[in-house]
């Protein structure tokens, strides 16, 4: 019995050890970007971000001025503080001991340092990189060899107000019109209804990119392209079999004596809706908006293709992925724009997680 | 469903011929109607130079309120008639813009992309009726259909799609699974889910930056900023830039892929988590009392138990997949040998603006995905529940 518990407590651990690696393993690649969107402009390029945890490096103890030894054989074996070796073996640093001896500079004019390995983090974080993405602030900095760079920044507020332009109409509106179809599909009888749903379900998997060719010309000749009308029905009709399959599954399970005593007292469908079914279906309507919301926030393609042509109208993905392919090793503006861009749907879906995890079981598990 | 009785059952051939122009009339116009006035207003919108942030709250109230207005206008409309034309023309007041949405934006255009794809780069004539266009020099026949089965990018775009498909699925599959099985033996099954869920909310484009950051290439000797090159190089390897390593084509793909099976994975681990706790205690204390080891435990009873978990995952994860585009075009644009079917679709349609090439590709996506459609209705026509 003894034993039987001992094991485990041991499996136990080991379970506990293999999910904190997994845990780590998903957090590093977020928390690399968030570290370094803090940390200013030359130490994200020179040194990795993980340098602001404890970590040993070389530090110099002293110098030895080499010019002044007179008969130093340059081409060959040279000796320092009791390490010999080649010039191009003290250019890599040789180590005796603790002490590591390099050369620092080229052959004529180096000096050689004698340093020690110390504990020390790199703790220098600023808030710039922020002012400079959200602002669009020019950012001044001097160089280690004294001379001044102007970095220009990149203003995303207003790629963040299209962004939400697009977002919350995008949300709402195929929300509620798929609450209307999934109510008259769940309680009401009318011809074809079984037909219809049946395309629903089919348009369920229908991938986006047939539809982008021919709503591309549709917008043309409509003059909708580069829109916001255009792209909020675009992603209402994306979206729309989905919510429409999704509020069905939850609409159709409402106790059906409330629904019919209301009906009963003279309510009429719309009475109904509006006020009963509605209201009790907060939690499925909570859990499409999610999703559909972090969908219409986080998408690329369908606002490339319907407001690519404007920049105006340029949304936060699209503003990252420019800087990304044109300014591609800017760190300090892509970590810091990274994060501004996943700022509002991670507060949208850490506050609402449990509702989306429900609607996602609704969703998936029953499709 | 049936606490109304028909009305057509009584009614002449003349009652139902007006119904279904009634139902008709009215499917199409509320859509029509709400979408003339949400377009007035965005002419006006456009057309004004109020200030961005002011124009973004009108456009959302203008937008969001008109389609609640429309709905009650002609509900109030309908609801006017006599209560046989309400009962017969009400659902379709409710049902209607969706199901007008729904033709206009995903069905009608699969019928429309087909035709498109049938023609050469600039499409059909635009003077020319949907009949005469297909006797015109634009009709190309099914030539783009062989063009995108010959053309050596395409065939590189299948090909990566196939190693996408396996492994993008099998890894969100099997990560999943170990993490929810983990994470229900320990103390710490909130948390830790909670981790892994979160990349759930950063877009492919966001995801994309990250990665590259991860992969971020420095020449040997220099300090690697990239996590993956510093902890190679200080193993002793050589730094590289991982998804343009071409030396490993197609394997390259996988630095990609690894990408959508870190934001997938906590998708997966939900719905495997939810399937884990449906199991009985029972039948797992059976199985321990008959001796059988906590390994035999997982394939034998628990695997089995959520099998119909594991295949809706699967199938998601692949439709999924088979549609990625984002990550590819943002992290290498579909260079060193890592274009998939969609970004070649991008590519084709609008970059080289060839909306016929473009149409038979999606058309291919298309077919790709009908085998997963036809089992959704199989599923729902078992259900019976409707």
């Amino acid at each position: 019995m003894g034993s039987a518990s001992r094991q485990r407590r041991f499996g136990g651990c080991l379970v506990t050890i293999a999910l904190l690696f997994l845990v780590l393993l998903w957090t590093i690649p977020t928390l690399g970007i968030f570290v370094s969107s803090f940390r200013n402009r030359l130490d994200i390029q020179t040194s990795g971000w993980w340098t602001v945890l404890p970590h040993r490096e070389w530090e110099t103890v002293s110098e030895i001025d080499v010019s002044e030894i007179a008969d130093l054989d340059r081409q060959g074996i040279m000796e320092f503080e009791g390490v010999s070796g080649t010039f191009e073996e003290f250019r890599e640093g040789i180590q005796s001991g603790d002490v590591r001896v390099q050369w620092v500079g080229n052959r004529r004019l180096g000096r050689v340092e004698v340093q020690k390995q110390v504990w020390t983090v790199t703790w220098d974080f600023t808030l710039d990189n922020y002012k400079q993405v959200i602002g669009g602030q020019e950012f001044e900095f001097t160089r280690p060899d004294g001379t001044v760079e102007v970095v220009p920044g990149d203003d995303m507020s207003g790629a963040f107000l299209n962004s939400l332009t697009v977002a919350i109409p995008a949300t709402i509106i195929p929300i509620l019109i798929a609450a209307f179809g999934a109510y008259a599909f769940a309680w009401m009888n009318f011809p074809g209804r079984r037909l219809l749903f049946i395309l629903v379900v089919a348009l369920l998997v229908v991938p986006l990119q047939i539809a982008l060719v021919p709503i591309l010309r549709d917008y043309r000749t409509l003059g909708l392209n580069g829109t916001f009308l255009g792209i909020w029905l675009a992603h209402t009709g994306f979206g729309l079999a989905l919510a429409t399959y999704l509020l069905y599954n939850y609409i159709s399970t409402l106790p059906r004596e409330t629904l019919e005593s209301a009906f009963i007292d003279g309510a009429s469908h719309f009475t109904v809706f509006v006020r009963l079914v509605l209201p009790l279906s907060v939690p499925a309507l909570a859990s499409f908006a999610i999703f559909q919301f972090l969908w219409v926030w986080n998408d690329y393609l369908v606002a490339l293709v319907f407001l690519g042509g404007n920049p105006e109208f340029e949304l936060v993905t699209q503003r990252m992925a420019a800087i990304a392919g044109s300014r591609g090793s800017d760190w300090h503006l892509l970590t810091a724009g990274a994060f501004v861009s996943m700022l509002l749907p991670l507060i949208v879906f850490i506050s609402l997680q449990r509702y989306f995890v429900r609607g996602m079981l609704a969703g998936s598990v029953k499709g | 469903m049936e606490h109304t009785q028909k009305p057509e059952e009584e009614a002449g051939l003349f009652v139902r011929i007006v119904s279904f122009l009634g139902r008709l009339f009215v499917a199409v116009i509320i859509p029509l109607i709400a979408f003339l006035v949400l377009y007035a207003g965005f002419l006006f919108l456009r057309d004004s130079d109020a200030p961005r942030g002011l124009v973004a709250v009108v456009a959302i109230i203008w937008g969001v309120g008109g389609v609640a207005l429309l709905y009650w206008i002609f509900n109030g409309f309908v609801e006017r008639l006599s209560d046989e034309w309400t009962t017969r023309l009400q659902p379709f007041v409710f049902v209607g813009p969706a199901i007008a949405i729904l033709a206009w934006y995903l069905a009608v255009p699969t019928i429309r992309t087909f035709y498109l794809s049938l023609f050469g780069r600039a499409g059909p004539p635009d003077d020319m009726g949907f009949f005469a266009a297909l006797g015109s020099d634009a009709f190309v026949g099914l030539s783009n259909y062989k063009a995108v089965f010959t053309d050596p990018l395409m065939l590189e775009a299948f090909r990566n799609n196939i190693l996408w498909i396996i492994f993008g699925s099998t890894m969100s599959v099997a990560f999943g699974l170990l993490i929810a099985v983990l994470a229900d033996r320990s103390r710490f099954e909130r948390v830790s889910k909670s981790f892994i869920f979160l990349p759930m909310a950063i877009s492919f484009v966001g995801a994309s930056i990250i990665w590259n950051f991860i992969y971020e290439y420095r020449p040997p000797g220099a300090p690697q900023i990239g996590l993956l090159n510093a902890i190679v190089t200080s193993l002793g390897g050589v730094p590289r830039a991982w998804p343009q390593w071409v030396d490993i084509s197609p394997f390259n793909n996988l630095f990609l892929i690894i990408i959508v099976v870190w934001l997938q994975a906590g998708f997966a681990m939900v719905l495997f988590s939810a399937a884990l706790k449906g199991i009985p205690e029972e039948l797992l204390e059976a199985g321990r009392v008959d001796g059988a080891n906590e390994v035999q435990i997982f394939f034998r009873i628990m695997i089995p138990y959520i099998m119909g978990t594991i295949i809706t995952v699967w199938t998601t994860v692949v439709i999924f997949t088979l549609k990625i585009f984002d990550v590819v075009w943002v992290m290498t644009g579909g260079q060193f040998g890592t274009h998939v079917i969609a970004t070649q679709f991008y590519r084709q349609s609008f970059t080289n603006r060839n909306s016929g090439y473009g149409s038979a590709i999606a058309i291919v996506l298309l077919i790709a995905v009908i085998p997963v459609m036809i089992y959704n209705l199989r599923q729902f026509r078992e259900q019976e529940a409707f």
